[in-house]
């Protein structure tokens, strides 16, 4: 399999050309001059692109060869936004990288028969719900905009829910390759719907129950909406019933509409959702930024106002707050317009159908419901994001994966791409053989 | 279990379709109305960080620039604060802007009004910096004007007739646009009963008096229905739309030529001749000379009047049945008129009756110094024939030599003109007094209107003199 190893390699020339090309854009524009140092950017990336593709060269060498680019695509993508909008982050942001690669040769290295996460699901299960309720814990949580999703630990702040993801969806693909048969069979008919029998639906009101908990305890639509959705997907693959995923789909709009109407907070994010421009506007966490979201995309119009010229700060305050992590699109809208816009989103699609494409290639139940909830939970979680800065959703804190600035969404996603290409590695491996 | 997952992808696929939908919206579909969304200040913080052009006189006397303040965004200086403050008007992020600083907006900010070139412009450059405007506008006689007026509320206006160029827009009182920007002093400007932020030449609504028998003389020949030497009974007190009306002063005078009753501003006269030639004709006229519409100049439509017959406050057209044609042939009735208005009359007879488009901007100029844009000289309507224009003008030149503008003689150059004193129950003063006027008659440069509130006196006394200074100062 040595031809996809080096179609991978050929794929990460233009990656590493684009990062030189959007760094020098970016201090042409700063300072009408192009040092170096776009190009030491360059290639200090390509050089740890190069050390990650020898790793997957004698770990992995029948992994897809087409998503490690992508990402890595993405990767840079994102540093050069993150660069454009603050240079010390830029820094940070690239150490991360570095950090993350580490973590990424480790899981291959340690997972490599990721089968055995199976085995200790209800561990890995506790550890994700334990991840998710950390930011409530006293002394470490962390509150913005009315949603807990951070964690404090000295000078370092952590987003849990991003390793939450992997952890839940671990769980759930293991469950779902025990029960799914049980599923189906024991189900009846009632009126034309399929109802699953009730003792092995329990376990998956219990997902329900915990989403709902999640919504109330994190006061977070989008990201309840990401970990439910990707449980759902897996739940549809695992089943191949639609009529499980309407069930799931109607019992979290149910339970999202009853804690709108008693959850002040959510009731309040809704709000500004519905109606940006009134008189949440002047209030504290009201619709400020997500009015800005819109105002800054409108700027941007069709081809945007080029790298490096949207406004974000005005004499120093902030004019679109959260602008390297959370509205980072309405960033790369502003400057690159509709059309950059929907290049990111394509390349987020064809990520999605490498991930997509590596679970049908899988043999077996547990790698293919593995493979389709982390796509299916790396999909939602750009849909969130992006949906909630363009208002198509209530507005979230989640970070758009490899793009925005953040140490955690780096790691766990990082340690997401790995788990993708070691189900790769051995579908194809075996598909060979 | 692959047919689900490919029914997966499909939903994302139809997620993602989502997400371009609704950032489509926002970018091209709702884009205009969220741009202009009170809530959204992005405009006017873009503004600030623009390097505005400047606007400089006709003789590159530098009239509006922008200063960078330490924190990177501009403000606008006015360098000769009372010169020209209503042509040039002003601009400030808190107040919006006026004059040639709001109708030359896009030019002076360097905005293109079309996606790609302002794609090709953002290509090309990173700071914004707008293009300068050069004016028509002349310092000199501006100040000759301003002396003139000599504190008294009134307008001067003078143009070249050749081309329409405005080179003098004077306005008392005035105002300091460097003033506009504080709250306080915007407050007391507005509130101020003399108007100072009103642009008389181009928004005042002025009796324009007999200085409008040009208007009727224009119609009265160019119609054919009379000659310079048709002789009219000027008699006292001869009944105009059956209503006895007064010669100056009660004078009374026989059968004479329209020329000579140009000359003494005989109302009797010019009042037949408005009714025998009638609205339509008047109406005609009118029309050519650009009465019943917003004045024509390059500033914004809001500091534009309309000139004509005004009942409730609405412009009446001239063959209303509200009209008295015979009293508007003198320039009376409801008739309200702007000094820019009367300075394009005079300069319609100076231009052998070809009307130019009167305009302040003269050429567009970006920062390396290439002119961008000229305004060139525009044919705004041909008013009456060449021979029309040559009697018309013989008839006025008559008025500066024997007759009631006497005052507006200049040594060595020919002057054709015309007086008005219009009657105004107004407690400053009983007079609006004017003076429109051309020279050389062989040769016409300069075309004017001078006129005076609430004075005492005549036209031929106190407006004559004032636009005789501006002439001499601009054919010097």
């Amino acid at each position: 399999m040595r031809s996809a190893r080096n179609r991978e390699l050929l794929a990460l020339v233009p990656a590493s050309l684009l990062l030189t090309a959007g760094f020098a854009a970016v201090f042409i524009e700063r300072n009408d001059v192009l040092t170096n140092v776009s190009l030491t950017y360059g290639a200090l990336f390509l050089a740890l692109c190069l050390a990650a593709h020898i790793v997957l060269r004698v770990t992995l060498p029948y992994a897809d060869p087409y998503l490690f680019p992508l990402f890595a695509v993405l990767a840079c993508f994102g540093l050069v936004m993150i660069y454009r909008i603050d240079e010390k982050l830029a820094r940070e942001q690239a150490q991360w990288f570095v950090i993350g690669l580490g973590l990424f040769a480790a899981t291959i290295v340690l997972l490599r028969d990721y089968r055995v996460l199976e085995r200790y699901r209800y561990t890995v299960a506790a550890v994700g719900i334990g991840l998710l309720l950390l930011p409530r814990v006293p002394g470490i949580g962390s509150q913005v905009n009315g949603a807990y999703l951070g964690v404090r630990l000295g000078p370092l702040t952590f987003q849990p829910a991003e390793f939450a993801k992997i952890a839940i969806i671990v769980f759930v693909a293991s469950y779902l390759r025990d029960t799914r048969q049980l599923l189906v069979i024991g189900a009846t008919r009632i009126a034309g719907i399929t109802i699953p029998p009730i003792k092995h639906f329990g376990p998956l009101l219990v997902v329900w129950g915990a989403a709902m908990a999640l919504l109330f305890v994190i006061q977070d639509v989008g990201s309840s909406l990401m970990f439910f959705g990707g449980f759902l997907a897996v739940l549809y693959v695992a089943t191949n019933r639609l009529s499980f995923v309407a069930i799931g789909l109607g019992l979290f709009a149910a339970g999202s509409w009853v804690l709108y109407q008693v959850r002040p907070t959510i009731t309040h994010r809704v709000d500004a959702w519905l109606h940006p421009f009134g008189p949440l506007y002047d209030q504290a966490a009201g619709s400020y930024q997500i009015a800005q979201s819109v105002f800054a995309q409108a700027d941007g119009g069709l081809f945007g106002r080029g790298f490096g010229q949207a406004l974000l700060d005005v004499n120093g305050s902030q004019l679109l707050p959260a602008a390297q992590t959370d509205l980072i699109y309405s960033v790369i809208v502003n400057e690159l317009g509709l059309v950059g816009a929907c290049a990111v989103l394509c390349t987020y699609l064809l990520a999605v159908e490498r991930g997509f494409k590596i679970a049908t290639l899988a043999r077996d139940s547990f790698s293919k419901l593995l493979a389709t909830g982390l796509t299916a939970v790396f999909a939602l979680q750009v849909f969130v994001i992006v949906g909630g800065v363009t208002r198509v959703i209530p507005l979230t804190g989640v970070t758009l994966p490899f793009i925005s600035y953040g140490g955690s969404s780096i790691l766990a996603n990082f340690v997401l791409l790995a788990l993708l290409l070691l189900i790769s590695d051995r579908a194809r491996r075996e598909a060979i053989s | 279990m692959n047919a689900p997952i490919a029914r997966l992808f499909v939903v994302v696929v139809l997620l993602f379709g989502v997400l371009v939908v609704f950032t489509s919206r926002w970018t091209v579909f709702d884009a205009d109305a969220l741009r202009h969304n009170p809530k959204n200040q992005r405009d006017l913080l873009e503004d600030q960080r623009i390097h505005r052009g400047v606007i400089r006189a006709g003789d590159r006397t530098l009239l509006a620039r922008s200063v960078k303040q330490p924190d990177g965004s501009f403000i606008r200086t006015y360098p000769l604060p009372r010169l020209f403050p209503h042509a040039v008007g002003y601009h400030f992020i808190n107040r919006g802007s006026a004059g040639l600083e709001r109708s030359y907006e896009d030019d002076l900010a360097g905005r293109n009004s079309n996606e790609l070139g302002g794609l090709i412009d953002r290509l090309g450059g990173s700071d914004r910096q707008g293009d300068d405007l050069v004016t028509a506008l002349d310092p000199d006689a501006q100040r000759v004007a301003l002396q003139q007026l000599n504190g008294r509320k009134g307008a001067v206006v003078a143009l070249d007739p050749r081309t329409g160029a405005i080179k003098v827009m004077a306005s008392n009182p005035g105002y300091d646009p460097n003033g506009v920007k504080r709250n306080s002093t915007f407050r007391a400007l507005n509130r101020d009963p003399d108007a100072p932020l009103l642009n008389r030449t181009t928004q005042a609504g002025y009796p324009p008096g007999s200085t409008f028998k040009v208007v009727t003389a224009i119609a009265a020949i160019d119609s054919g229905k009379y000659t310079p030497e048709s002789r009219v009974s000027g008699r006292n007190g001869k009944p105009i739309s059956g209503v006895p009306l007064n010669n100056d002063g009660g004078e009374s005078f026989g059968d004479i030529t329209v020329t000579d009753a140009l000359t003494h501003s005989v109302n009797t006269v010019f009042g037949e001749i408005g009714e025998k030639i009638g609205k339509r004709t008047m109406k005609e006229y009118m029309d050519r000379l650009g009465f019943g519409k917003p004045v024509e100049v390059d500033l914004p439509l809001d500091e534009r009047a309309s000139s004509g017959e005004r009942r409730n406050g609405r412009i009446l057209d001239p063959t209303s049945r509200f009209v008295d044609v015979g009293r508007m042939a003198i320039g009376q009735d409801k008739l309200t008129v702007t000094p820019l208005q009367m300075a394009m009359v005079a300069a319609s007879v100076a231009n052998g009756g070809t009307l130019m488009k009167p305009h302040l901007g003269d050429r567009i100029v970006d920062r390396d110094g290439r002119t961008v844009k000229t305004i060139k000289p525009e044919v705004m309507s041909h008013v009456m024939s060449p021979d029309t224009a040559t009697k018309v003008g013989a008839m006025m030149a008559q008025v500066v030599k024997e007759g009631t503008g006497t005052a507006a003689a200049l040594q060595g150059i020919d002057v054709a003109g015309k007086t008005g004193t219009a009657e105004v129950d107004r407690s400053c003063g009983p007079n609006q007094l004017w003076f429109i006027a051309f020279a050389p008659i062989q040769d016409p440069r300069v075309a004017i209107a001078a006129t005076v509130e609430c004075g005492t006196g005549f036209g031929g006394t106190v407006a004559a003199p004032i636009a005789k200074a501006v002439m001499q100062e601009l054919l010097k």
